[in-house]
């Protein structure tokens, strides 16, 4: 839709650019593919600075991992090619499906913009926090910092982004890659609005990892020295969610229901792992 | 900056925060459609550089220098684009509003995608079709069509090339020079009393041509509710009123020079408010001392049964003595059921254009079922005599009877005689999903007796409905909602206590089945477990309790002992065959349910009744004419929303005047064309204005074959209607010629007239059978098989029949098992956009198989009966009856969605 209120739609080619028009000021916002940003009125905004014309590689693979920017398209995260023992290649795809939006909006959609906007079940959110992801912040003073995504999204639409700071980048270690993985998204619709979404990962060292998302507003990550039983997985996340954030509640799914199917996804991923 | 579209290059300066969707409308690209303007509908999807995008989501700004391909430009109605064509061939539309974005999406898929299409249409709504036909157009399976036909045969919609090249206009598909924008301000409170209103600030911005408040309405009261009688519904309602009686309704309205100024202008109106206690529940709404909601109306001027009480309007009565028989019966079963509040989600919101024409009347524009209505309460609202004010629409995208109300032509009017120039008001997704009429939420309490044979002795329905905040269609929900559903069955023994209540929600109004639904919910899902406990299967149920010809139809009294006449026949009766085609049909063709021992499989089946029109005087005129080039010209009152009414009026003229339909056209739904049409809700469309239409063309037929039979010396009965001309013996004459002999001998060209008052009415029957398998575990319900029967009697148009089926089905399993306005504790929507209100997306359903019953109508046209709201009724209590038989629970509150299923398929909690 029209955002009648924006008066300046500043496309930036460099940081200092960038820096100088992203200031922190509340009627400014960073706009990356815009699919959140235009499917709802912004009536608070006056500008928008555009981060595409910056030019950033979608994404790079290393022996380091992935790297992707912020300005990735969800859909090109799909079409990362894998690197030799990456285990965990398969769950881009399934993250990338996992999203309500149509394959039209993930391909304007951008991995920044979903974790950046910090719905709980943005999927991109699920895939980094599961894939022990660190982000690239840049702040409007030319510094930068680093922050798991699993501290980067606070809940419903809360990050701890500051103001003027943007995400640059997000970074999936390659050791992280090389796990196994197992995934399970449950929603009131077959391909609808995740409620929750359990990735389950087993390291190569034996160690493993379960993240919760979509029921949850926020990421819960448990670690493990080894896949843990399925009944002990579950009782822990549950004492998890309940001892921290609880269990989300909108109209995409009630409580108690997300409680007990993330709780049986956590079992069964858990067994597939074991 | 540079921007192609459709092979067209030009210099665009688009606004910082427009979107593109804006940006090719307001250059005229009208291929490209709003159905949300959030990017979860597809109805504006275009190619940018060959990629699909919505572009209602795409900065304006981003596509410079790029090549954007609309509908329009991929193939035009002269040379289809292969994916348009097959469209056309698969009839894989009914409104048409999503199929120019469901055109392009689908002709950017590759071969892979095509064959996941849940996937790759799924944001792409149609709420027409159910989408099979959609599968089958992307699939190039083709319907068998013919341009031209009779009444029965396999005929295409003559807009089909125009629809699927997206040059078919809608509503607001028009350049109209100086238009201005109207946007409103929404009530924060669900009650409250406008004290004071500024808005100096909004008038003194830029752009701003007029804000209007309580103080520049007309002190009329009215119904959004249309009917033929006006006093139908209650007046009270006000185009806008000091008092605010639900979040969201009207505060104020700006009219500027584009849609973002009158935005802007409402934030700078300073309103004050005195809040008022609210009432949100219809059972609170009747308890002594509770808010009223129209306290200040007087009842006999307002016609509220008891506006003290929040009554709207009440029933009570029955036959026999329900509580002896009760007490005597060998079973009993009873519960209290409850639907939810459900929003048509036609993909085209509503919307108008007015202006004042070269005599200074008012012209309105609009998407609207019932242009004759809007055009009598219009002129009585503003004041206006009616013949100063034309209403017209152009296709309209969609209805479901939610275009039978008068939601934005009363400020459009008010604007235009305000301001003297064109004004535009076209409703977000948001407005239509928060201040636009729902369908009635209902409480609906059911007893049933029968003895051990299964024979019914008891039947009592309490139905409760909310009417939200204004009482538009309440009392006619009402009374039809505990009409066909109780006339169904056969029983000595009736009770219906039924009451609307107001409370201080979002108002409720027509919807698909017209209260037919929430009665028919409960009471098939009181049959079923009626069947269940007697031990008998519930098709024989059914069988041996349903009305059959010669019975009367009884709800509170025998119209054969007393009671009133309303005109309801046995035109013809195949509820006998479609019970049987379910039955038969329901046991083979199954999907195999997922593997896994969580899940559970079961079946279900349910009957309906509905009559063809409604009661109490559906009129319509039709004409038809003789053109100096010897084509023929219909003129009929009744609007196209994917109803087809528009093919099926085809067909009949085609029959009649022995022509083929590229000789016909059919002037439509505009107050100037014909001389009334009550408006095609009630199912109507083709029944009552279609029967019109075949007298009038009846007549024009006799009165040319007469001219030439005249003109050449051949007796009457051997002059026959060919195309082009008649046929007298071996001559053919031209119809030019008998055009020229009609003005030389009567002075003017040959015409006929038809008018039908629907004074009788028959019944159609629907019959609807599930097989499903439940997910004990997430309580997710997957459907394995769909069948429905319907008696339509003669089937006028099979492909277009079976496309109505399939998309009331469809809609229907969104009421079902996803759809609900929700509300918070403050009576504010929580569902505002189409991400969290969930209509049907492709991979929701599965295919329907459309059976039919064989009978022969002796009241519709040519054997014809309605089938428009019919096979939406019996499909919430089918799948509600397959998920107890496939789990052992009833849950009796819809949406069955899979948390409210999970949660009852859970032990009882000790410490509950």
């Amino acid at each position: 839709m029209d955002l009648p209120g924006v008066e300046a739609f500043v496309a930036v080619h460099d940081r200092a650019a960038l820096a100088a028009a992203h200031d922190g000021d509340p009627a400014t916002a960073v706009l990356a593919g815009g699919t959140w940003l235009f499917s709802t009125p912004q009536p608070q905004l006056r500008r928008l600075v555009d981060l595409t014309t910056l030019g950033w590689e979608p994404f790079t693979v290393s022996a380091a991992g992935l790297r992707l920017a912020g300005t990735c398209p969800v859909s090109a995260v799909a079409d990362v090619p894998a690197r030799p023992g990456w285990a965990a290649h398969p769950l881009l795809r399934q993250c990338v499906r996992a999203l309500l939006a149509s394959f039209k909006v993930r391909s304007v959609a951008t991995v920044g913009g979903n974790v950046c906007l910090a719905l709980p079940a943005g999927s991109m959110t699920s895939l980094t926090a599961a894939l022990d992801a660190t982000a690239e912040l840049w702040s409007a003073d030319g510094s930068v910092r680093h922050l798991a995504v699993e501290d980067l999204v606070l809940g419903d639409r809360r990050t701890a982004l500051r103001p003027g700071e943007v995400l640059r980048a997000i970074t999936i270690p390659d050791a992280a890659l090389r796990a196994r993985t197992a995934f399970r998204r449950t929603s009131l619709s077959r391909l609808g609005r995740s409620a929750s979404l359990v990735v389950g990962r087993r390291d190569p060292g034996g160690g493993a990892v379960l993240t919760v998302t979509a029921a949850t507003e926020r990421p819960v990550v448990l670690r493990y020295p080894a896949v843990p039983a399925p009944a002990a997985a579950a009782a822990d996340v549950a004492q998890r969610v309940e001892a921290t954030c609880g269990w989300f509640d909108d109209v995409h799914g009630a409580p108690d229901w997300r409680r007990a199917t993330t709780l049986r996804s956590v079992a069964e991923v858990c067994g597939e792992l074991a | 900056m540079k921007i192609t579209v459709d092979g067209t290059t030009s210099e665009l300066e688009p606004r910082p925060g427009q979107c593109l969707r804006t940006l090719l409308r307001e250059n005229a690209r009208f291929g490209v459609k709003k159905g949300c303007d959030s990017g979860d509908c597809g109805a504006c999807t275009v190619l940018v550089d060959g990629a699909p995008v919505h572009a209602c989501l795409y900065p304006a700004a981003r596509a410079a220098d790029r090549e954007v391909t609309t509908a329009t430009g991929l193939g035009t109605p002269e040379e289809l684009h292969p994916v348009q064509q097959r469209f056309v061939d698969a009839a894989g539309f009914q409104c048409g509003f999503c199929t120019a974005g469901m055109v392009v999406t689908a002709a950017a898929l590759d071969a892979e995608q095509r064959a996941d299409l849940d996937e790759h249409l799924k944001g792409n709504l149609c709420r027409c079709t159910g989408y099979r036909a959609v599968r089958d157009a992307v699939h190039g399976v083709p319907a068998g069509l013919s341009d031209s036909g009779g009444t029965g045969e396999r005929v295409g919609a003559p807009a089909a090339r125009r629809v699927v090249t997206g040059t078919e206009p809608y509503t607001l598909d028009t350049v109209v020079p100086g238009l201005l924008h109207l946007a409103v301000l929404g009530s924060p409170h669900a009650h409250a009393r406008i004290t004071a209103v500024d808005v100096t600030a909004a008038e003194a911005l830029d752009g701003v041509v007029a804000v209007l408040t309580h103080r520049d309405a007309p002190d009329v009261l009215f119904s959004t509710g249309r009917h033929e009688d006006r006093l139908d519904d209650p007046d009270d309602t006000r185009v806008l009123d000091d008092v605010l009686r639900f979040h969201g309704q009207r505060v104020a309205a700006v009219v500027a020079e584009d849609r973002g100024t009158a935005e802007e202008a409402l934030r700078r109106i300073v309103v004050e408010y005195e809040v008022l206690p609210a009432v949100l529940d219809p059972e609170q709404a009747l308890r002594p001392g509770a808010p009223l909601v129209h306290g200040d109306k007087d009842a006999a001027t307002s016609r509220i049964a008891d506006p003290r009480r929040n009554l709207v309007a009440e029933l009570h009565g029955g036959v026999g003595d329900v509580d002896a028989a009760l007490a005597a019966a060998h079973v009993v079963v009873e519960g209290t059921w409850r639907t939810q509040r459900v929003s048509h989600v036609a993909l085209e919101t509503h919307a108008a254009i007015g202006w004042l024409d070269d005599d200074g009347r008012l012209v309105v524009r609009t998407s609207t079922q019932v242009p004759f209505l809007v055009r009598d309460e219009l002129a009585r609202i503003l004041g206006l005599a009616p013949e100063r004010v034309r209403v017209f629409a152009a296709r309209v995208g969609g209805g479901f009877g939610g275009k039978q109300e008068l939601l934005v032509e009363d400020l459009v009017g008010l604007a235009v005689l305000r301001t003297g120039r064109p004004v535009q008001f076209e409703l977000t997704r948001t407005e239509e999903l928060t201040v636009v009429p729902v369908r009635h939420p209902m409480r609906v309490s059911v007893r049933l007796g029968a003895d051990a044979e299964g024979t019914l002795t008891a039947l009592a329905v309490d139905v409760l409905s909310d009417a939200g905040a204004y009482g538009n269609h309440s009392p006619g929900v009402m009374f039809h909602g505990c009409h066909e559903s109780i006339a169904l069955y056969r029983c000595a023994n009736k009770r219906v206590d039924a009451r609307a209540v107001y409370t201080n929600t979002v108002p409720s109004g027509a919807f698909r089945g017209y209260g037919l639904g929430q009665v028919i919910f409960p009471l098939e899902s009181a049959l079923d477990d009626l069947a269940r406990e007697l031990g008998i299967d519930p098709f024989e149920l059914r069988r041996r309790n349903v009305v059959v010809p010669g019975d009367p139809f009884v709800v509170t009294s025998d119209p054969e002992h007393g009671g009133v006449d309303d005109g309801l026949r046995y035109g013809s009766y195949g509820l006998d065959q479609c019970l049987d085609l379910v039955q038969e049909a329901l046991g083979r063709d199954a999907l195999p349910a997922p593997p896994g021992p969580q899940w559970r499989t079961g079946t279900g089946m349910a009957a309906a009744m509905i009559a063809t029109t409604p009661p109490r005087g559906h009129y319509a005129d039709a004409t038809a004419s003789l053109e100096p080039d010897g084509t023929w010209l219909l003129s009929v009152g009744t609007a196209e929303f994917g109803n087809g009414t528009t093919t099926v009026h085809t067909q009949i003229a085609v029959g009649a005047l022995g022509t083929t339909a590229d000789r016909i056209r059919l002037r439509q739904a505009d107050t100037d064309v014909t001389g009334h049409d009550t408006g095609a809700f009630g199912s109507a469309g083709v029944v009552v204005a279609g029967k019109a239409l075949l007298v009038a063309c009846d007549r024009l037929a006799r009165h040319v074959r007469r001219l030439a039979a005249d003109l050449t010396g051949t007796p009457l009965a051997e002059a026959v209607l060919e195309r082009g001309g008649v046929r007298c013996g071996d001559r053919l004459v031209d119809l030019v010629d008998v055009h020229a002999e009609a003005l030389r001998r009567d002075g003017c060209a040959p015409a006929a007239d038809g008018r039908e008052d629907a004074a009788r009415r028959s019944v159609a029957f629907t019959v609807h059978g599930f097989r499903v398998a439940v997910d004990t575990a997430t309580g997710e319900v997957r459907l394995l098989r769909s069948v429905q029967a319907v008696d339509a009697g003669v089937v006028m148009n099979p492909v277009q029949l079976r496309g109505q089926v399939e998309g009331g089905v469809a809609q229907a399993v969104g009421s079902t098992l996803f759809e609900e306005v929700r509300t918070d504790a403050d009576g504010r929507v929580t569902t505002p956009s189409l991400r969290e209100y969930h209509v049907p997306r492709i991979g929701d359903l599965v295919d329907t198989e459309v059976l039919y019953a064989d009978t022969v109508d002796a009241i519709g046209p040519l054997g014809a009966k309605s089938m428009s709201e019919a096979p939406y009724n019996p499909v919430a209590p089918a799948l509600a009856n397959a998920v107890r038989d496939a789990t052992g629970v009833r849950v009796r509150d819809l949406p069955l969605s899979a948390d409210r299923l999970w949660r009852a398929l859970q032990p009882p909690r000790a410490d509950a």
